[in-house]
């Protein structure tokens, strides 16, 4: 690989996105979401108040409204991530602008790599501005602010990293909406199995919940939400709900503890596997 | 020993079941300017992306600059023009130069010269900061050879390079070849264009059902000069034209075969002094066309060579 290389088709990648409407198009509709959120956290609380609910109920509600607003974002971000970079090498490759490019002395490797750094670079930035800008308006109108802001944000952008690393991958190989398409479906599939192996693991069937868990070690986003989760939701929340029961504890916007630094690990070298397999499915194709 | 810029022996490529190149024996020299021609579905488009390592062959065997092929290091020294691209449309002309400066590894301080000189020999010197996506397919088509010029490459490979240019296009493209050629580079020329090819090439291959059914200078393929004048009114004694080459009556036509074709207007000059009235008169050497015409369709009717 030669990171000279990488560079420049990340570059490329950066400029191409940030030129196109897409992501401006996102922007606004991210600020757009941003507004009414904040308009409605806002009618919410007055009214609430008005009503006689007191802070600590408040807070509670506030704090799982943020949770369903990151819900919301993840999932945006996790279709952004997908249809953004699912084209990203396949429709180079359908209108033969890649032929020009891998004539060149580099490894296609070199422009896989690039693609997702540059690919990286704007998910994560993105992720992180609109979820901070999330939870910024809801502290302004609220004063609610979660215990672990950095941590939330941090596996929102993981996940999409995630997402992103597959559509990229399966684009190597797959015309571009195809790739988006599957890439969808893992994703849907992933939060799924993810609520279905904690509705297992909490009533205690064992064989769904080893299912559900082998799934999330194929298609880790749902194990990355719950990080999201967990960095959102206040202390509180955590001790009523493990005195809620099993059936509170299988909530599937409900974490009781941030993911395992192993599963963590593993979802970075899922990452590098995956980017790594569309590597070599692209640098195997005959073009 | 010289170079090649290509070589390659009973080059071949399946796609399962499909054969897209059966076998292919080409050699480009140094500095030569070779055209490849077939029919649509011959093979030529295959036969490039072998070349350049896009796809694997199959069998035979290949070398570019020395170099088997695919090789990294040979690339560096390959500019390429695909026949079926487009450049990123949100980028500007220099922009597209520098990514591919970029990939190739142009040096920095060589770069902003290189680009100058590689658009304002495609004439886009004066578009270099506008969007290509609003440049017309001609333009592109300039661009594109532009891009396969940059950093002065051993070897050129123009996969259809003038398909979608205007006469005066075509025209600069066969200076730009020229140019090229001048500075030392191996041009493979892949087109439709016959015209095109038999003006500008050093040696030309015939390509058909994915393999070389012709090969050699326009010399060699298309054989000696001739000149047929229809004309009555002669005197039985032709010696004034012995001269010129031998004589023969063809068809009712009088033919000079072989016969050099500088001299033909004063080989007509002495049949008008010799009192002889001219009809017509046809310079009848074969043309890249008809030749190819002959090798394709005696091909399909022969079946598989």
């Amino acid at each position: 690989m030669n990171p000279r290389i990488v560079l420049v088709v990340a570059q490329l990648t950066i400029r191409e996105i940030t030129r196109r409407r897409i992501l401006w198009v996102l922007a606004v509709l991210s600020l757009a979401s941003v507004a009414l959120v904040g308009w409605g956290v806002d009618r919410m609380v007055s009214l609430s108040r008005e009503n006689g609910v007191n802070a600590y109920e408040l807070e509670i509600a506030v704090s799982q409204i943020l949770i369903l607003i990151a819900f919301m974002f993840s999932f945006v971000l996790a279709m952004s991530a997908a249809f953004l970079s699912a084209p990203a090498i396949a429709s180079d490759v359908e209108t033969g602008t890649v032929l020009a490019m891998v004539a060149r002395p580099m490894h296609r490797a070199d422009l896989v790599v690039g693609r997702w750094l540059g690919l990286a670079l704007i998910v994560s930035v993105y992720a992180a501005g609109s979820g901070l800008l999330a939870i910024g308006v809801v502290r302004f109108i609220s004063d609610y602010t979660p215990p672990s802001t950095a941590l939330a944000l941090a596996f929102l952008a993981f996940q999409a990293v995630a997402v992103m690393t597959l559509a990229l991958a399966l684009g190597t190989r797959l015309p571009g909406i195809a790739a988006g398409a599957v890439t969808v479906v893992l994703f849907g599939l992933g939060w799924f199995t993810g609520v279905l192996g904690s509705l297992s693991n909490a009533f205690g069937v064992r064989s769904m919940a080893g299912l559900g868990d082998a799934f999330r070690l194929l298609m880790p986003t749902d194990g990355l939400w719950r990080g999201v989760i967990y960095g959102l939701e206040p202390s509180q929340v955590v001790i009523a709900t493990q005195q809620g029961g099993r059936l509170a504890a299988s909530n599937p916007f409900f974490a009781d503890a941030p993911p395992p630094m192993a599963f963590t690990v593993w979802c970075a070298v899922w990452i590098v596997l995956v980017l790594a397999l569309g590597a070599w499915l692209f640098q195997r194709r005959e073009l | 020993m010289t170079e090649m810029a290509i070589e390659t022996r009973s080059l071949r490529k399946a796609y399962g079941s499909t054969i897209a190149l059966e076998s292919l024996d080409l050699l480009v020299g140094a500095g030569e300017v070779v055209g490849l021609l077939g029919p649509n579905g011959a093979g030529k488009t295959t036969a490039v992306k072998l070349l350049l390592g896009l796809v694997r062959k199959s069998g035979g065997e290949g070398a570019v600059l020395g170099r088997p092929l695919g090789d990294r290091a040979a690339r560096a020294r390959i500019g390429y023009l695909p026949e079926l691209f487009r450049y990123q449309s949100w980028l500007t002309a220099d922009e597209v130069l520098r990514l591919h400066a970029g990939l190739a590894g142009l040096p920095w301080p060589r770069q902003a010269a290189e680009f100058d000189r590689v658009l304002g020999l495609v004439g886009l010197a004066d578009r270099r900061h506008d969007r290509v996506g609003g440049f017309s397919k001609g333009m592109q088509q300039r661009l594109g050879l532009a891009v396969a010029l940059l950093g002065d490459p051993a070897l050129v490979v123009l996969d259809e390079p003038t398909s979608a240019l205007d006469p005066v296009g075509r025209d600069d493209v066969r200076s730009i070849i020229r140019e090229a050629q001048s500075r030392g580079t191996a041009v493979l020329l892949n087109s439709h264009l016959l015209g095109e090819v038999e003006r500008l090439c050093d040696r030309v291959v015939i390509v058909n059902r994915g393999s070389v059914v012709a090969a050699g200078t326009l010399g060699e393929l298309l054989g000696e000069s001739a000149v047929r004048i229809r004309v009555t009114g002669l005197p039985a004694d032709l010696s004034p034209l012995a001269p010129f080459g031998p004589l023969a009556e063809e068809d009712g036509w009088l033919a000079i075969r072989p016969v050099d074709t500088e001299r033909i207007p004063e080989v007509v000059a002495t049949v008008v002094s010799m009192g002889g009235r001219v009809h017509a008169v046809d310079p009848a050497r074969q043309t890249l066309e008809e030749l190819f015409l002959d090798v394709v369709r005696g091909g399909e009717r022969g079946g598989r060579p």
